[in-house]
């Protein structure tokens, strides 16, 4: 491997990565949005709503993101809805990625046992106040470890925005490839920002799980 | 009267911590043995290493004039002689409650199918669970689970039975069942070492009362004396635990 | 809309060909991964150091590295490093094979792991030898844990077939794009028809498989 290409492509690798962080997380912010409000509506059977977010869940749930990704960028202009490759890659994250928290979140809420509401209710407290301090903050404890995955699945995903020209950290890696050959130097860069960029998160989560685990059963 | 499991200065340690030190027991045929005593005092500990399930550091469990702890030879030939019910039932979840009492006997005595059947469905009748032998575990309720763990137990035959705190994980309207087909085992004149926190059960059961404290027998005797007269401070307050007056 | 593309000559039939494409791939894919990841997962429990090390070291790797990423390295760092032109398809089965092997063995290991011990000894308190305990209680067991969850990977690894386009396999969505290439002057609007056929082709190859998968959960809880 040669030093002197690592370093003149870093910078390029550099600002790919922050563009990758920052349509990642903007996404991912918008996919737990979409998840919060898809899983609140489906869990209370919203009338309506909680049916048209049940189709989008199990539409966008089977279905891959470049697929997604290619309707919304190249087919939707088509109907004269033109969005830049940016907000595409956003929207698409976000839409993918609200139908995975959606599901992690809605089983955690089923997870909060009946007497546990019950319970709250013999305090005194209404369905507001139960809701907000007794079964969300449970509800998300159980759901910590599937949304840890599905944030480090998402950031993955960001791999395919190469696909809609966005510069992001594959798309860097082809590029050089393309343009210098320098293959092995250009994969190990593309390696290297992925680890930088999804180790903290996956040894995050592992050490999360565990505390999950610990509180809800006590033992590991 | 013979003696069928007989347990000289048994000790049980991990690493350092001595759970049993030094007991001694002897069962004789027929006999029902009950063993009681404060959580954590190593009563379950001790009867698990009856059957092998625990190693032990020192002393023996003979058998049949065989010492089977520590073990010689192959554990699988005396467990099938010794048979033994879990507080948590552990029927096998992917099999129904038929399948759950044939397997052993197939698989170990060798016996036929259609013979380990008709022997299930008689035992299934005994104990009131014929309607259920198609069911899954999970489709029972607990009393009814530790039902068919105790016949799955004596599909084998055994001629020692081993209960571990039994009705410790049931409702209270559960305990009843239970135990009411183990105090008709007693009658049968099976042997028996339990393992309970239910005193009254216990006192009904018994021929012989055992209490365990600090890894240790501390008093021992035939259930009228053991409950009316104890002998030991440590007996008494552990009796007293359990009285509201 | 530009559906009308899809009606004209064999469009059609080169799209469904083209999911044919994907689905093979992974299916192959699967069925190596099942029998490999059945193989690391139960090594995975033993508790020799040096083998945790690397199981666990392999699992992470293929865990945090996007599939693409797995692909590139495969696909073009193969022709590099060892001098191997490896066909593209190939490159793909080894990627995709590579990343199941990990997912199937940190399931087979959590299902092994998962069985209470106690089942363990309920087993042996009725007489039955390991090999016996084995054979008609935990085997049977983990399996119907696992069947569900395999079931899984196969939609997971159909939906990621999807990049094998970027390495330029000819799969649904390159004959898509193919279709809207050549049909750009008389359907303008093709890419919306294609690209919304092609979506709807992957939901309902994958949607029943799901179902199927949660459905057999369901039904072999506990």
């Amino acid at each position: 491997m040669d030093t002197q290409v690592l370093i003149s492509y870093l910078p390029r690798y550099v600002s790919a990565f922050f563009l990758t962080v920052r349509i990642g997380l903007i996404g991912i912010a918008l996919a737990f949005l979409i998840g919060i409000f898809s899983a609140f509506c489906i869990h209370f059977k919203v009338y309506i709503l909680s049916q048209v977010f049940k189709g989008y869940v199990e539409l966008f749930r089977n279905t891959p993101l470049l697929v997604q990704l290619f309707f919304i960028y190249f087919g939707l202009p088509k109907l004269g809805l033109s969005i830049s490759a940016e907000l595409c890659g956003i929207l698409g994250l976000g839409l993918l990625g609200g139908s995975y928290m959606s599901e992690a979140i809605r089983s955690g809420l089923e997870a909060v046992s009946k007497s546990q509401t019950e319970s709250a209710s013999a305090l005194g407290m209404n369905r507001g106040q139960t809701f907000f301090y007794v079964i969300l903050p449970e509800a998300f404890t159980l759901s910590v470890p599937a949304i840890v995955a599905n944030v480090i699945f998402l950031l993955k995903e960001t791999s395919v925005f190469s696909a809609i020209s966005l510069m992001d950290l594959m798309f860097t890696a082809k590029d050089l490839i393309g343009l210098y050959y320098n293959t092995t130097e250009s994969l190990f860069l593309l390696v290297s920002f992925y680890i930088v960029m999804l180790l903290p998160i996956s040894i995050i989560g592992s050490i999360l799980e565990k505390k999950v685990r610990y509180k809800m059963f006590g033992a590991n | 009267m013979n003696e069928i499991l007989k347990v000289e200065n048994l000790t049980k340690a991990y690493d350092d911590l001595k759970v049993l030190d030094g007991v001694d027991l002897t069962v004789s045929k027929g006999e029902v043995v009950v063993i009681v005593g404060p959580s954590g005092c190593g009563k379950s500990t001790f009867l698990r290493c009856l059957n092998g399930l625990e190693d032990i550091q020192e002393g023996s469990v003979v058998f049949n004039d065989e010492v089977i702890n520590p073990f010689k030879g192959s554990p699988a030939k005396v467990r099938e002689k010794i048979g033994m019910v879990f507080q948590s039932y552990e029927l096998f979840p992917h099999k129904t409650v038929l399948q759950n009492m044939i397997l052993a006997p197939m698989k170990v005595r060798k016996a036929k199918k259609k013979d380990a059947e008709k022997e299930a469905l008689a035992l299934l009748d005994r104990v009131g669970l014929l309607s259920k032998k198609d069911s899954y575990p999970r489709q029972l309720s607990g009393g009814q689970k530790q039902r068919v763990a105790i016949v799955r137990a004596l599909m084998m035959h055994p001629e020692v039975l081993l209960l571990d705190e039994i009705t410790a994980a049931l409702d209270p309207e559960m305990v009843r069942e239970v135990l009411d087909v183990v105090i008709n085992l007693a009658k049968e004149g099976r042997t028996m070492v339990i393992v309970t926190h239910e005193l009254s059960f216990a006192r009904a059961v018994a021929d012989r009362m055992i209490f365990i404290d600090g890894g240790k027998i501390v008093e021992e005797g035939a259930p009228g004396e053991f409950f009316d007269d104890p002998k030991t401070d440590r007996l008494k307050k552990f009796l007293e635990s359990f009285s509201y007056n | 809309m530009g559906f009308e593309v899809l009606l004209k000559g064999n469009n059609m039939l080169r799209l469904l060909l083209g999911v044919w494409t994907a689905l093979r791939i992974s299916l192959v894919s699967v069925l190596i991964s099942i029998v490999l990841g059945i193989l690391i997962g139960s090594i995975m429990t033993l508790k020799n150091p040096v083998i945790k090390v690397i199981t666990r070291g392999y699992l992470e790797f293929i865990r945090i590295m996007p599939q693409m990423v797995l692909l590139f390295i495969v696909y073009f760092g193969a022709t590099k490093a060892l001098g191997l032109n490896l066909p593209a398809e190939a490159a793909s089965i080894i990627v995709f094979s590579l990343w199941g092997t990990a997912e199937m063995a940190d399931l087979v290991r959590g299902a092994l792991t998962g069985i209470p011990k106690i089942q363990y000894e309920s087993s042996a308190a009725l007489g039955l030898t390991t090999t016996q305990t084995y054979t008609y209680v935990i085997i049977p067991q983990v399996i119907r844990r696992l069947i569900p969850l395999s079931i899984n990977l196969i939609t997971r690894m159909i939906k990621t077939t999807s990049l094998i386009m970027m390495i330029g396999i000819v799969e649904v969505l390159k004959v898509g794009q193919q279709i809207i290439e050549a049909n750009r002057k008389s359907s303008p609007n093709a890419a919306f028809g294609v690209y919304a056929t092609v979506f709807l082709l992957y939901f309902a190859v994958c949607r029943p498989i799901s179902l199927l998968s949660k459905r057999l959960e369901k039904k072999w809880e506990n």
